[in-house]
This record gives C-alpha cells, sequence and structure tokens, in this order.
C-alpha cells in the first residue's frame, strides 16, 4: 500500500483518546433532497463520545451535506438528528444551543476578512457564550499559541497563509469550547507544504479526546487517527470499518474501486 | 524517434544541467526607471500617439485658460453702481459684484438678518456631530451632541419654545422605558415565545400615543412654566444654500438607516417583511422625485387632519428621505449579495443570531464593499436638492432666478451659475474625497 502523504512522523499518543459509551450524535433513518434530487439516503449513524471518525467518497457523494446537516446548515427533510440530546427540528432555540456546542471547519476557512485574528476567535464566545472580553481574548490566545500562531493574532486574515488561516479557523472553532468538531475538507484548499501543519493541528486535537466527524481525502490521516473510516458514495453510506479492516480488506466493490484510485496512483 | 532528435538538438544548444553559483545580490534599478523622469516618459510621452495627445491637451488647457482668466481677472467685485450696468461700466469681464451683494442671501435666503447667528451656529454644530461619526480618532463623547443635534438644530434654524423638541426627544426615551422596565412584566403576561414581539410593539405603541395626545398638551404646560423660546421664523424665509444642506443632510443621515433597514427586509426570509420593502423600494424608485415633491407640497395635506399645519420643508425632507432611501436599499443589498456564503455559513455555525451576524459580519463587509456607490447615491441626492424649486422653495438656483428678475441684475448668468457650480463641487468633492479615505482605512487585505 502507498506511504500516508503528509503525515507526521511522530508517534501518536493514543493515551486521551477514549471513546465512551455516551452518544454524542444521533442519526436515524436521515434523508434529504435538493428540489427532486434525493441526495442522502436513509442515513444511519451513531457517533459516540471520543470518536474520531472520517468520510471519505467520490466528489458529489453527499458527505459535506452530511456533516453539514449535523449542525442544521442544511436542512433534512425526513428521519431525525439528535446532537449532545437535543433534536434538530424548526425550533431555533435548540438549533442555537446545538450550534455553540459543534465547531465547524470549513474547505475556504471563512474567516472574517475585516475583524483580525484576534476577534475571529473572541466574537462568538463574547457575543454567543457572553464570556467577559478579557476572559475571552485570553481563551483566544491559549488556542492561538496552541495552533502555533500567537504572534499573528493582531493581523488581518488576509495577511496570512492559506495554511496559518485554517488554524485560526481551528482556533476559532475551539475557543467555543465545543464538544464536537465537524471538519469539512479542511485540507483541500491548501498547498500540499501547508496541509501537514493544518494536519498536525487536527491530529493534536484527536489526541485530546475530542469528538470529530472529518470529511477528508487524507487516507493517511484516516489510517493514523480515525477509530471508523465511513465511505459514501451517491448518497448513502456503503461501507463503514476501521481503518486497518477498511484499507486492507475493503468489502463492497465499489470501495475497493474507490480504494485503488485513490491510493494506487 | 523524432523526441529523442529534438532533445539531442536542444542539448547541443543548451547544456541541460545548471546549478546556480550562489545568490544573485540585489542591485539598485537603472536611473531611467525611477524618479520624475520615468513619471513623465510613462505618464505624459509614452509613445507617438500619446505624445500627440499630451500636446493636444496642453493646448486646449491653454485656449481655455486664454478664454477664461481674462474674464476673471478683469472683473469687478463693487462698483459704485451696484447693478449689471455699473459692472460692465468699470470692467468688461465677470460681474461678481452680485455675489457680493446677494452672498448671504445665497447662503440664508430670507433669513431674518439679526438671527444670521442661529443658523451659523447650527452649522457649527453640525460640523462638531459629523466630526466622532466620521473619524474614529475624534473624542467619543462627542456622539451624545451627534444624536442630540437633530433637536438643537431644529430649535435654532425655525426657533419656538425649546420644549417641542425636547418633547419629542423624549418620544424614543418612553419607547425605551417602556422596553426596558416594562419588557419583564409584558413577557411574563404573553409567554416566552412571544415576549419580546409584544415588547417592541408596546413600546412602538407608546411612542406613537406620546406622539399624539401628550406631545401636545405637555409642551403647552411646559411652556406656560418657562418658555425658553427663540423669535420663530417662518419656513417659506429660509432658502439658499442653508436649505440645500438641510434637505441634503437629513436626506443623508436619514437614508442610510433607512436604506440598511430596507435592504435586509428585502432579503428577509419573512413574507410580508419582503413584500413590504420590495413594494416600497420599487415604488419609490418607479416615480420620478419631482412627483413625489408634489406629493409632499400638495397631497400630503389632504391627508393631514384639518388645520394640522406640517411644515412644508419637514415634508420635503422626509420624502427626499424615503426616495434615497430606495435607492440606498438597492446599493446596500448589492454589497450584501457580493458577500461569499461561506460568511453566513460561518456566522451561522458559530451560534450567532441574525442580527448578530448581520451586525457584526454581514453589514460591516457588505457596507465596506458598497461605499463607493453608496457615496454616489449621497451626492446624487445632494444634487437633487435643487429641485425643490419646482415647488417654490427658494433653494440657490430658485434664488438664482429671483436675483435675475430683479432690474439690477437681469441678464446675469455665468457668475451667479458659477457660483452655484462652485459651492456644489466643493461639497460633492469633499464626499468623493472622503469616500476614498475611507476606502483606504477599512482596506485589510494588505500583505
Amino acid at each position: 500500500m502507498a506511504e500516508p502523504a503528509h503525515m507526521t512522523e511522530r508517534e501518536i499518543d493514543r493515551s486521551q483518546m477514549k471513546i465512551s459509551d455516551e452518544v454524542a450524535i444521533d442519526i436515524r433513518k436521515m434523508n434529504k433532497w435538493y428540489g427532486d434530487f434525493h441526495v442522502l439516503r436513509d442515513i444511519n449513524l451513531t457517533v459516540y463520545r471520543g470518536e474520531r471518525i472520517v468520510v471519505c467518497g467520490p466528489s458529489g457523494s453527499g458527505k459535506s451535506t452530511l456533516i453539514r446537516c449535523v449542525n442544521r446548515l442544511e436542512e433534512h427533510q425526513a428521519g431525525e438528528i439528535i446532537v449532545d440530546g437535543t433534536e434538530l427540528n424548526s425550533d431555533l432555540k435548540n438549533l442555537d444551543k446545538v450550534r455553540a456546542e459543534v465547531g465547524m471547519v470549513f474547505q475556504h476557512f471563512n474567516l472574517f476578512p475585516h475583524l483580525t485574528i484576534l476577534e475571529n476567535c473572541t466574537l462568538a464566545p463574547i457575543w454567543v457564550r457572553k464570556t467577559p472580553k478579557k476572559e475571552a481574548e485570553e481563551t483566544a490566545m491559549h488556542f492561538l499559541r496552541k495552533v502555533k500562531i500567537p504572534e499573528q493574532a493582531h493581523k488581518y486574515p488576509g495577511q496570512l497563509s492559506g495554511g496559518q488561516q485554517q488554524r485560526v479557523a481551528i482556533a476559532r472553532s475551539l475557543c467555543m469550547k465545543p464538544r464536537i468538531m465537524l471538519f469539512d475538507e479542511p485540507t483541500s484548499a491548501l498547498d500540499p507544504e501547508m496541509i501537514k501543519e493544518v494536519l498536525d493541528t487536527m491530529i493534536e486535537l484527536a489526541e485530546e479526546g475530542m469528538t470529530m466527524i472529518c470529511v477528508t481525502h487524507e487516507m493517511g490521516f484516516a489510517q493514523a487517527v480515525a477509530n471508523r473510516v465511513i465511505f459514501m458514495d451517491a448518497g448513502q453510506i456503503v461501507e463503514q470499518n476501521e481503518p486497518k479492516e477498511f484499507f486492507t480488506n475493503p468489502k463492497s466493490p465499489r470501495t475497493q474501486l474507490f480504494l485503488s484510485q485513490i491510493l494506487g496512483h | 524517434m523524432s523526441e529523442t532528435h529534438a532533445e539531442t538538438a536542444f542539448a547541443r544548444k543548451a547544456p541541460v544541467a545548471f546549478v546556480a553559483d550562489g545568490q544573485i545580490p540585489a542591485s539598485p534599478p537603472p536611473s531611467t526607471a525611477v524618479g520624475p523622469v520615468k513619471w513623465v516618459k510613462d505618464n505624459l510621452f509614452p509613445g507617438p500617439v500619446n505624445t500627440i495627445l499630451t500636446l493636444a491637451s496642453l493646448a486646449f488647457v491653454a485656449l481655455l485658460a486664454y478664454e477664461i482668466l481674462p474674464w476673471l481677472i478683469d472683473s469687478s467685485w463693487a462698483p459704485a453702481d451696484m447693478s449689471l450696468r455699473g459692472c460692465r461700466a468699470e470692467a468688461s469681464g465677470a460681474c461678481f459684484a452680485v455675489i457680493n451683494e446677494r452672498f448671504y442671501q445665497f447662503i440664508f435666503g430670507f433669513y431674518p438678518p439679526e438671527h444670521y447667528w442661529r443658523p451659523t451656529l447650527a452649522f457649527i454644530v453640525v460640523v462638531v456631530s459629523l466630526w466622532p461619526v466620521l473619524f474614529p480618532s475624534a473624542p467619543r463623547k462627542l456622539l451624545i451632541l451627534s444624536a442630540l443635534s437633530p433637536f438643537i438644530c431644529y430649535w435654532l434654524i425655525w426657533g419656538g419654545s425649546i420644549w417641542g423638541p425636547v418633547a419629542v426627544l423624549a418620544a424614543p426615551a418612553v419607547g425605551w422605558l417602556i422596553a426596558a422596565k416594562g419588557g419583564g412584566a409584558i413577557t411574563k403576561i404573553v409567554g416566552e415565545d412571544f415576549g419580546p414581539l409584544a415588547t417592541i410593539v408596546a413600546a412602538v405603541a407608546g411612542v406613537a400615543i406620546w406622539l399624539l395626545f401628550f406631545l401636545g398638551p405637555v409642551t403647552g404646560a411646559l411652556i406656560s412654566i418657562a418658555p425658553l423660546a427663540l423669535e420663530e421664523v417662518a419656513s417659506n424665509r429660509l432658502g439658499g444654500f442653508m436649505l440645500s444642506l438641510i434637505i441634503g443632510l437629513v436626506g443623508i443621515v436619514g437614508s442610510l438607516p433607512l436604506g440598511i433597514a430596507l435592504a435586509l427586509g428585502r432579503q428577509s426570509k419573512l413574507l410580508i417583511v419582503k413584500a413590504i420593502s420590495v413594494g416600497f423600494i420599487e415604488t419609490m424608485r418607479g416615480v420620478p422625485l419631482i412627483t413625489l415633491l408634489f406629493v409632499a407640497s400638495t397631497l400630503l395635506n389632504y391627508f393631514m387632519p384639518p388645520g394640522s399645519n406640517f411644515d412644508l420643508i419637514l415634508r420635503v425632507c422626509i420624502m427626499v428621505t424615503l426616495f434615497a432611501s430606495a435607492y440606498m436599499a438597492e446599493v446596500i443589498r448589492g454589497g450584501i449579495a457580493a458577500l461569499p456564503k461561506g460568511q453566513y455559513e460561518a456566522a451561522d455555525a458559530m451560534g450567532l443570531t441574525y442580527w448578530q451576524s448581520m451586525r457584526f459580519i454581514i453589514l460591516p463587509q457588505a457596507l465596506k464593499i458598497s461605499i463607493p456607490n453608496i457615496v454616489s447615491s449621497f451626492i446624487g441626492l445632494f444634487k437633487d436638492t435643487t429641485l425643490v424649486i419646482v415647488i417654490g422653495l427658494l433653494d440657490p438656483l430658485g434664488l438664482s432666478s429671483a436675483i435675475r428678475a430683479d432690474q439690477a441684475w437681469n441678464g446675469i448668468v455665468w457668475e451667479l451659475y458659477g457660483f452655484i457650480a462652485l459651492f456644489f463641487f466643493i461639497f460633492c468633492y469633499g464626499m468623493s474625497r472622503y469616500s476614498q479615505y475611507l476606502e483606504r482605512k477599512l482596506r485589510t487585505d494588505h500583505r
């Protein structure tokens, strides 16, 4: 099998990675349509606290849509999604509660270009969590140090490289002290040199026991960090397994084809 | 086969293997690539066509100066006989005596001369209260003056008892009191879900009741205790640049927030809010301003209770504001539409409410993008204030017609219009420069 690209050389510390029996996200018979187009079909997925799930699959398979349903950036039309015991429906109060607990990192970072890095990180804690400004800034600096860019705190996003921006985006999400983190192709818009720095940040997060769902094409990351890999195609979950089994012994012919294409070259 | 052929041919001409000896040191550019020599060469004489154009332009400027300068230089400011005839007797050029004689009229219209200090003071108040709004370096406490300045200026210019403006000023305080003190009780009665909405409705109703039923009696009572009045000046005595500035400033200050509200309303998912916004915007934009001014001057009176005296200038100000806000709404909507979807998603994903994401994320960026267009709208609005001439208000253009009707100045054209044009140019150019300053200041994408 091909050597995983962009991977960190160091040994991954698994002492904090514990999966509990507590259900973090429960998705039951969830369906979604864009107009007449059936994008997500009968999705059943239970995520336990502490799990690190990688979702992969060809483009258009609905993997991004799936995680965007978890914080209701996309609305599902049938079935149910329960996040941290709160069901997602049209009730806006539930929605704000869920969104405050679920952090999300986007492919294109989506930092706020008119605010400094520090302001990007403190906005939601101050206005959603009602944290005092000073405390929010201390928390922000703590997480900026963690993603190794505290010195950029007073710059604007436009002055940072792509990799730095994505690390700021991760720090911004962490400042809300989320219980679950969603990553929507966090490295797809980055130069190869910058992918590693973002993946390293994500690995550290995993080492601390964060519950994560990552949509990514970084199979090296999946093998090193994930406890479960989900393969999606044409709007449904085709196969899921622990990474070793998934990569060495894929069951579905569709998975085999996909893996041979992305790992074979 | 042919490929290898090509490769060997290339290899013979240029050896494939190459290693740099080291870093090439940086050196200064040649003297022709920097400084004024380069600027003249690049900007004035880059090639034969441009050289010809440069020379032609210079000739045109010279011709213009040759025609206009003697007119300006050989002008008369204060002839013995203050009339066009007197000017012509003394000098062959421009007759600026008309501006000399009618200067105060141009500025104040027919405002009583002994009270000129009042609009002058109002102008100073406006300048001081715009300072903290336009420049963040100004002391923040001046913003209190900015908030009060409309009332101060109204009182200074129109006169009357101070209690009228104070009683109107009390209206927002009434609304705030109801919202702040009564909000809890209202929420208890109607329940959590409708609490905020009911509080807003109650506050608005409180303000309306205050304005309709209590304003008159309270003002009357206060006047009988202590008049504190300035001599009243009727609206028909206001005119000139003062009138343009009043209408223009009210329109500018009023249309921006109203335009933002309409732009958000038009983007809203709430059907009725959206329908009202779209209806308002399209109606206002679909009607010429002159029509609206006629509505303000004549039609609006039919809807008022008989005997009520609703000031004409106030009516015009309201119409101009509504008209400008429809344009403003579309300009701002353009700015909002230009933002990538990711900005909304990031704000949503962090759990910000709709109003929070609008206030902190969407509007600051949308307004920044829209600055050039917003200022264009402002400039257009300011120049449109001259249209009030059609309903008989004496703006500078109206005054110039009145002046030319005077026998002493009959036949004078260039000097009057030139002076008015200069006034408008100064203000419009000022706005344009400010917008450029603001754009530079708000740039955050510099590397």
